[in-house]
């Protein structure tokens, strides 16, 4: 009987299988959706098979490693493409296979009528390859090759409909914001590698636990420098202008790669290397900050919006704030809890939005929506089973659960403190303000734009798994209050995790459950707020927004995500193009032009002296004998 | 004897510089002719008769002859002066004059270092010792002169024809 | 013929000096003729250079190189007066100058 975990190389060489298949022939449409999707699914079941082999039969230690050879052999310290299985990097394995799957499944019906669907299906399959990569790598330039790689896919699936220039443009812009923090994390691994010889992420552990004291600045350079990192790839404060404009691409891109994968991958590799942060607390502490700083800035943003991506694209930003406020407190259980939940949610949201917006014939305003839920009640069900996850509707929804515990967390952490959980309830309020803005525009009220076909079997399969995941996953983990379930941190931080391990809470339970009451109360008021704004009484926002021109200027200013595209543009776009514009003539090229100018004068020169003319030539041979001769003579 | 000799030297310089700066071709080629003879002169003091006779007969007598003939044809002499004087302008000796100034200044310079206490023209090479080594060692090149004279004449009897049809080399190679 | 005691060198300065002259005229007159002229000062310019080293060594080597001389000098000049000859037949002057096609 062949060890299932030994075909933990299959997880990630499927879909890359399928990515060179569809590259290299040239199926049929169907044959397309096939392979496109069969390469995920099957990676999906290998991933559970492993997932239940490794739950029913730990290997020691908790963690299984598999090489496939060596890559560059350097003498004491080789890289190697290395594959390393530990509860978390499952956990994220199943999470991007199997959402992957699902989401690879809608696509086949919603992105059947397209043009490019090799070239989609291909660039799909390459970034589920590229993301496993990076999530089962053991050393660190492996994960940065799966980093990379998913980077390539979101380029190459946002510019997807590429003959519109604005989808290029967004495509690039994502490109750069994130290549900001690319270069960050490659200064990070060459001070990691320089100072401590390896790249093996257990090794890098051990060995900045051993040598770099706390606080040094070996330790806190090289966590800033991750954290720069993890920043770009995940949206983050102050790199976080690419998403809302990468909703160029289509839906199903936005739920894989900018709602549950890549951008996630920041809290990952920040939870991977979590050893380092904790060499350097005041990292730490700029973590929380980043996270709580986020999370606000894009919540308010997202009140504004009218497009329903961008509502969800803020949303994501956001979410990951609340990520990264949990692992700056050090809750990193609680940081991959939410990353788990906001997966099944997040991408379950974009998903039934690009159902509504194909239905409504590319109608992406939320204000020309309306009265959705009469006309399609499978879409308005998932969708709200979705919203109310995300704005952690109380008890019933998985959203909850993790969202609380993130508070719990920072609330009870002695990293965190009341600030910090002020931030992240405020945070919870605008979160169900806003989603609950969306779901009662464009599924309640009166029906302004009639959707012209319903949704089939592949697209409403995985909605209905989503919606139900988005309920039920929550009960794996659940806070004392309330049964104290503890299945997920105790998996997470089992064997030799990388993980620290969860911090027990310092507070009673009954503080816990104060902390989750004002949660579930939070939530509810901004249901309830949300109703009144925007259903029961629509024209009192118009109204509100007439007759205080500050109240419109902050709407617009939130509306323009807080500035900071335009600031970005006079600091950095601007300069730019100013120094472009000076260079317009290359001064490189002036060298080479240099060089042919010089050539034309010398051969203009040297034409004049061929005049044709006898007495001339003979002339130069005259002087030359002369010239000669004098050489002779003198020398 | 020397004094022939420094004489025939000075007649010439003379007549070669007076040569050169004629307007009239047929006063030019008179006083190259007189150049010629006093050159003869020099071969005669310097113990060299057959060159001398040689200057004389083939160089004095014949190839000038040919530019005689070539001056009557083309019409040069009191005719053309004009022409020439508006090529032979004064700032046009410039160049010329400097580079040969410096190049006989060179001459000058290496043969003075030489071995100049040694005289010549001890006694004289007669004609018959030229005849003897010309058919002797010399005879190839005697035999490839003649070819050389040959290829001269009938070059010389190609090039000279005139085009019959107006269009076959008028405007080609000749 | 007598024991005339010229030093060779001066022999050689003079040849150099017609040599140098007749480059001067080659240079400076525009005419073909006057240039052909010209260089007959020069090749018999070097004729007299032979003829004294000859002359210098006591041998007939000398007379026989100006001999050489005198029969390339004929083959050239009776070619040359050709050229002449069809040069003013096809350009209608003597101008050298005229002859400039072959320019850069």
């Amino acid at each position: 009987m062949v060890d299932l975990l030994d075909c933990l190389w299959c997880v990630p060489a499927l879909p890359l299988a399928g990515f060179l298949v569809l590259v290299c022939l040239r199926p049929s449409k169907a044959g397309i959706r096939a392979i496109g999707v069969g390469s995920v699914g099957l990676a999906a079941a290998v991933a559970i098979g492993i997932g239940l082999t490794f739950l029913a039969s730990p290997p020691t230690g908790f963690c299984f490693r598999q090489s496939l050879g060596i890559w560059i052999p350097l003498k004491g310290s080789e890289t190697c493409f290395g594959l390393y299985l530990d509860p978390p990097a499952l956990l994220m394995m199943l999470v991007v296979t199997c959402v992957g799957f699902l989401i690879h499944l809608y696509s086949a019906e919603h992105m059947a009528r397209e043009r490019g669907t090799r070239r989609f299906f291909a660039s799909m399959n390459l970034f589920v390859g590229a993301m496993l990569v990076l999530v089962l790598a053991d050393n660190l330039l492996f994960l940065y090759l799966g980093w990379e790689g998913v980077g390539l896919c979101s380029y190459l699936l946002i510019g997807f409909w590429y003959e519109n220039p604005a989808n290029g443009r967004a495509a690039r812009k994502a490109f750069v914001v994130t290549r900001v923090g690319d270069a960050a994390l490659v200064l990070a691994l060459i001070l990691i590698f320089t100072q401590l010889g390896t790249l093996d992420i257990r090794q890098v552990l051990q060995r900045a636990a051993a040598q770099w004291p706390q606080g040094s600045t070996a330790a806190v350079a090289a966590a800033a420098l991750i954290l720069a990192g993890a920043v770009g790839k995940s949206a983050q404060l102050p790199l976080q202008t690419w998403l809302p404009d990468a909703m160029a691409g289509p839906s199903p891109v936005s739920a894989l790669i900018h709602a549950a994968t890549m951008v996630t991958a920041g809290v990952y590799l920040v939870a991977r290397t979590y050893g380092l942060f904790e060499l350097a607390p005041t990292v730490q502490f700029a973590i929380a900050l980043v996270g709580a700083a986020t999370l606000l800035v894009a919540a308010s943003s997202a009140l504004t919006q009218r497009d329903i991506k961008r509502v969800l694209a803020y949303s994501t930003i956001s979410q990951i704030g609340y990520m990264f406020l949990a692992l700056g407190v050090g809750a990193c259980t609680a940081a991959l809890f939410h990353l788990m939940t906001h997966a099944f949610f997040k991408a379950l949201l974009f998903l039934a939005a690009g159902v509504v917006i194909q239905a409504l014939h590319e109608e992406h305003d939320l204000y020309a929506m309306g009265g959705l839920r009469r006309r399609m009640p499978l879409v308005f069900w998932t969708f709200l089973a979705g919203a109310a996850s995300l704005a952690a509707l109380p008890a019933v929804t998985a959203g909850y659960f993790s969202k609380d515990a993130i508070l719990w967390a920072v609330f009870s952490s002695n990293r965190g403190g009341f600030w910090l959980w002020a931030a992240g309830v405020v945070g919870a309020f605008l979160t169900s303000l806003y989603t609950f803005r969306m779901v009662f525009l464009a599924f309640f009220g009166p029906v302004r734009k009639e959707p012209i076909h319903r949704p089939g079997f592949r697209v409403s399969a995985p909605l209905i798994v989503l919606a139900i995941l988005s309920l039920a996953a929550g009960w794996i983990e659940l806070p004392g209050f309330a049964g104290g379930v503890r299945l997920l941190s105790r998996f997470l931080g089992s064997g030799v995790s990388l993980l620290p391990a969860p911090e027990s809470p310092t507070g009673s339970h009954g503080l816990e459950l104060a902390v989750g009451a004002v949660s579930a109360l939070i939530c509810l008021a901004g249901v309830a707020a949300a109703w009144w704004l925007w259903l029961a009484r629509p024209r009192v926002v118009r109204a509100l927004l007439d007759r205080r021109p500050t109240w419109e200027r902050l709407r617009r200013f939130w509306l323009a995500s807080w500035a900071f595209d335009a600031l970005y543009d006079r600091i950095f776009v601007q300069p730019y193009l100013w120094i472009a514009e000076r260079n317009r003539a290359d001064w490189v090229d002036d060298f080479y032009r240099g060089v042919a100018r010089a050539n034309v004068s010398l051969h203009g020169a040297l034409s004049r002296t061929q005049t044709g003319r006898v007495r001339w030539y003979a002339l130069g041979m005259a002087a030359g004998a002369v010239l000669l001769l004098a050489m002779a003579v003198l020398l | 004897m020397e004094i022939t000799f420094y004489l025939a030297a000075a007649v010439a310089v003379a007549s070669t510089v007076l040569v050169i700066t004629r307007l009239n071709a047929v006063h030019a080629l008179l006083y190259l002719i007189v150049s010629l003879l006093a050159v003869a002169l020099m071969f005669l003091t310097l113990g060299a008769p057959f060159a001398a006779a040689l200057e004389i007969i083939l160089y004095a007598g014949a190839i000038m002859v040919l530019f005689v003939f070539v001056i009557m044809m083309l019409n040069l002499g009191p005719q053309t002066v004009g022409q020439e004087r508006a090529w032979l302008q004064p700032r046009m000796w410039a160049g010329p004059a400097a580079l040969a100034a410096v190049l006989a200044a060179e001459f000058v310079w290496v043969f003075a270092s030489g071995a100049a206490s040694l005289g010549l023209g001890q006694a004289a090479v007669p004609p018959k010792q030229v005849g003897l080594t010309l058919y002797g060692p010399y005879l190839l090149g005697v035999e490839m002169a003649s070819y050389l004279l040959l290829a001269g004449l009938v070059g010389a009897f190609h090039l000279g024809r005139r085009a019959r049809r107006p269009d076959s080399t008028g405007g080609q190679n000749p | 013929m007598t024991t005339a005691s010229v030093p060779l060198a001066h022999a050689l300065m003079l040849a150099g000096i017609l040599f140098a002259l007749g480059l001067a005229g080659v240079l400076v007159r525009r005419n073909i003729l006057f240039i052909l002229l010209c260089l007959e000062i020069m090749l018999n310019a070097a004729g007299l250079a032979f003829v004294a080293a000859g002359s210098y060594w006591g041998k007939p080597d000398g007379q026989v190189m100006f001999f050489f001389i005198l029969a390339m000098t004929a083959a050239e000049v009776s070619v040359g007066l050709a050229l002449v000859l069809q040069f003013h037949h096809h350009f209608r002057t003597l101008d050298s100058d005229a002859a400039s096609r072959m320019r850069g």
